[in-house]
């Protein structure tokens, strides 16, 4: 029995990593290699597709381009979402258990609904082609799911130990940022972790939205197409790097991200 | 510093939490608020520390009218029933903070933490952060953090509830050494009345909402103005017996008894009875008159040396607290003894009119 069920582990195991296998088995191929026929594993490895991902401008611009406006979405969804999430977990408002449903049937709508008024919206305003562009138009969507894992957190939090805070005589302010925060810090990186996955991947707005000088990686990896061909090994190696920044992030939140999953409510 | 409630009264969405509270609290005295589970012993707290504001009706702390000053700016400290420090400080810092907050020197800081720790046997913790501690090592954080900023009024909310027994003994002990030396007002509530009584000072009745009677404890339990002071203050609480006196006679149920000379000058008609579990007895008295009743036991809980016998009278249930063991069949029928000079005599609205205490000449005209 206990074999049987390290077999089926096993086996699942493979299953899922073949792709990332593969992929970092093509970057290391010539693409006459790739090309070529099957290889279990590269003949002859290069470094060369990695050179080019790292020397050419186009290449490490659209990465930089890509962090610019995840990090610019992390920061905003964050900073919006912390009073809203404690507003929604320590007071009660009129229709605010309405408004927090509200909140998540955002996420129901596919972002292509929003395709034409963002692109149009910030063509008029001057803010097409930037990164807080994409950053803001993210903001749709990661700002609820932000305000769900907070105040699901937050609500993990006895009222009385803002009383007690208030007793000892701090201010509001000071309470919020030297002791209510630092407890939430898990449900913070948990957030940010969120809101990373869904900026980090999303290729419609990010693409619709701008055009050369703040391209994002994942619409740099779909314009590869050449006259020669489509330059396999340089896209395999974009695709192993685009995955490094997913697993440094995951390895910080490894201990709480099943809690977000659960949006805090476990 | 004296805190006086003046007519207060707290309603939420058209629900009276307290109704009309007037209390007066003497500066250095410590102070019990009993009462079941949801007579409102937090709410009150609340209304007293300014956490929530009443409805209607003044807090005064010290002469000054505090009602709508918030907690912020009054100097006082709570301890919660549950065990509430800042998990992300350490338990230095815990007892610190509300000196940080005031702005005392570092030196000072350090000093008083320390005598505050060393007084509640922390002192050896201090480096270390609360989840690493116990629960007793937990409460007692959370109380030096309160103790340590010489509050005007220090609000005690059941500290002691979520303890195991043997540790709640000893920090009940060095509660009454602690305030016995200080000059603060505390209140401290809990729903145990031998827990009132081992802590002495004055007890507050409350039940729904409602301050019941106040005094020092020993008076109140002796003297309760009422028979819902006297069911609250006693565990088990108080037997209550009508009874009828007519006829030179006094009856309960069918059972008619001669009528005992203390109560000669009552005037006909119903009463109730009073007579706490303590003074039940199973054997005739050796001296004085006692009323003579046919129960039935319906169940005998035996402890280490005594017994609490549940039995009924014509459907009345009544409750015995027996020394030592005894081992009594369920539908035993036994006859049990009143003493007529352990006993209370309440109207039958609830007021009182002789006590054990009392000789008779407070009877009814």
């Amino acid at each position: 029995m206990h074999v049987r069920k390290s077999l089926v582990m096993l086996l699942y195991l493979v299953f899922i990593l073949v792709p990332i296998y593969w992929l970092i088995n093509m970057s290391l191929k010539s693409n006459q290699e790739i090309l070529g026929g099957l290889t279990l594993w590269p003949v002859a490895p290069t470094l060369d597709n990695y050179r080019v991902i790292f020397t050419e401008p186009s290449w490490y611009t659209s990465y930089l381009n890509s962090l610019t406006y995840v990090s610019m979405n992390m920061a905003i969804s964050l900073l919006v979402a912390l009073p809203a999430a404690y507003a929604f977990s320590r007071y009660r408002f009129l229709g605010d258990k309405h408004m927090f449903f509200w909140l998540l049937t955002n996420r129901m709508a596919p972002p292509a609904v929003f395709l034409l008024p963002f692109f149009q919206l910030y063509s008029a305003v001057g803010l097409f082609d930037t990164p807080i562009a994409v950053a803001l138009a993210h903001c749709l969507f990661n700002v609820p799911l932000a305000v769900w894992i907070l105040e699901g957190f937050m609500s993990g939090v006895p009222k009385e130990i803002d009383e007690t805070a208030y007793i000892d005589g701090y201010s509001f302010p000071r309470f919020f940022v030297f002791i209510f925060i630092p407890m939430i810090r898990p449900g913070i990186g948990v957030t940010a972790f969120f809101c990373f996955m869904f900026s980090w991947v999303e290729l419609l707005l990010a693409r619709t939205l701008t055009s050369v000088d703040a391209k994002p990686i994942v619409a740099q990896m779909t314009r590869t197409v050449s006259a020669s061909g489509i330059d396999w090994g340089v896209l395999a190696a974009a695709g192993v790097v685009a995955l490094l920044p997913g697993i440094a992030v995951i390895y910080f939140v490894r201990n709480h991200v099943a809690k977000g999953f659960a949006l805090g409510r476990v | 510093m004296s805190l006086q409630l003046e007519d207060v009264t707290l309603k939420v969405r058209g629900e009276t939490y307290i109704d009309e509270a007037n209390l007066q609290l003497d500066s250095g005295s410590f102070n019990v608020l009993l009462g079941h589970t949801l007579a409102g012993k937090t709410t009150l707290m609340r209304l007293m520390a300014g956490l929530d504001t009443p409805s209607r009706g003044r807090v005064w702390l010290g002469g000054r009218d505090m009602t709508d000053v918030p907690v912020r700016q009054r100097n006082v400290s709570m301890v919660y029933q549950q065990f509430i420090n800042y998990p992300t400080l350490s338990v230095f810092d815990n007892i610190a903070s509300p000196l940080k907050q005031a702005k005392v020197a570092r030196a000072e800081i350090q000093r008083r933490v320390e005598e505050t720790a060393h007084m509640l046997g922390i002192d050896h913790l201090l480096g270390r952060f609360p989840q690493a501690l116990s629960g007793g090592q937990q409460q007692r954080t959370a109380m030096a953090r309160a103790l340590v900023k010489d509050a005007d009024l220090v609000l005690f909310d059941e500290p002691l509830v979520n303890l195991d027994y043997k540790l709640r003994e000893s920090l009940r002990v060095e509660m009454r050494k602690l305030f016995a030396s200080r000059d603060t007002l505390a209140v401290y509530a809990t729903t145990e009345p031998a827990e009132a009584l081992a802590l002495g000072g004055t007890t507050v009745l409350l039940k729904e909402g409602r301050i019941v009677q106040s005094g020092p404890s020993g008076e109140v339990y002796r003297q309760p103005c009422n028979m819902e002071a006297a069911s609250l203050f006693g565990e088990p609480p108080i037997n209550l017996l009508a009874a009828e006196i007519a006829g030179g006679e006094c009856r309960i149920g069918r059972q008619r008894l001669p009528l005992p000379a203390a109560w000669q000058r009552l005037a006909e008609g119903h009463y109730r009875l009073g007579v706490r579990p303590h003074h039940v007895s199973l054997a005739p008295l050796a001296t004085g008159e006692a009323l003579c009743l046919p129960v039935q036991v319906r169940v005998a809980e035996i402890g280490g040396s005594e017994t609490f016998l549940h039995m009924t009278h014509d459907e009345i249930d009544l409750v015995a607290h027996l020394g030592g063991i005894h081992e009594l069949a369920v539908d035993q029928a036994l006859e049990i003894h009143l003493p007529c000079a352990e006993m209370f005599v309440f109207e039958p609205g609830g007021e009182l009119l002789l006590s054990p205490a009392l000789p008779a000449t407070a009877a009814r005209a």
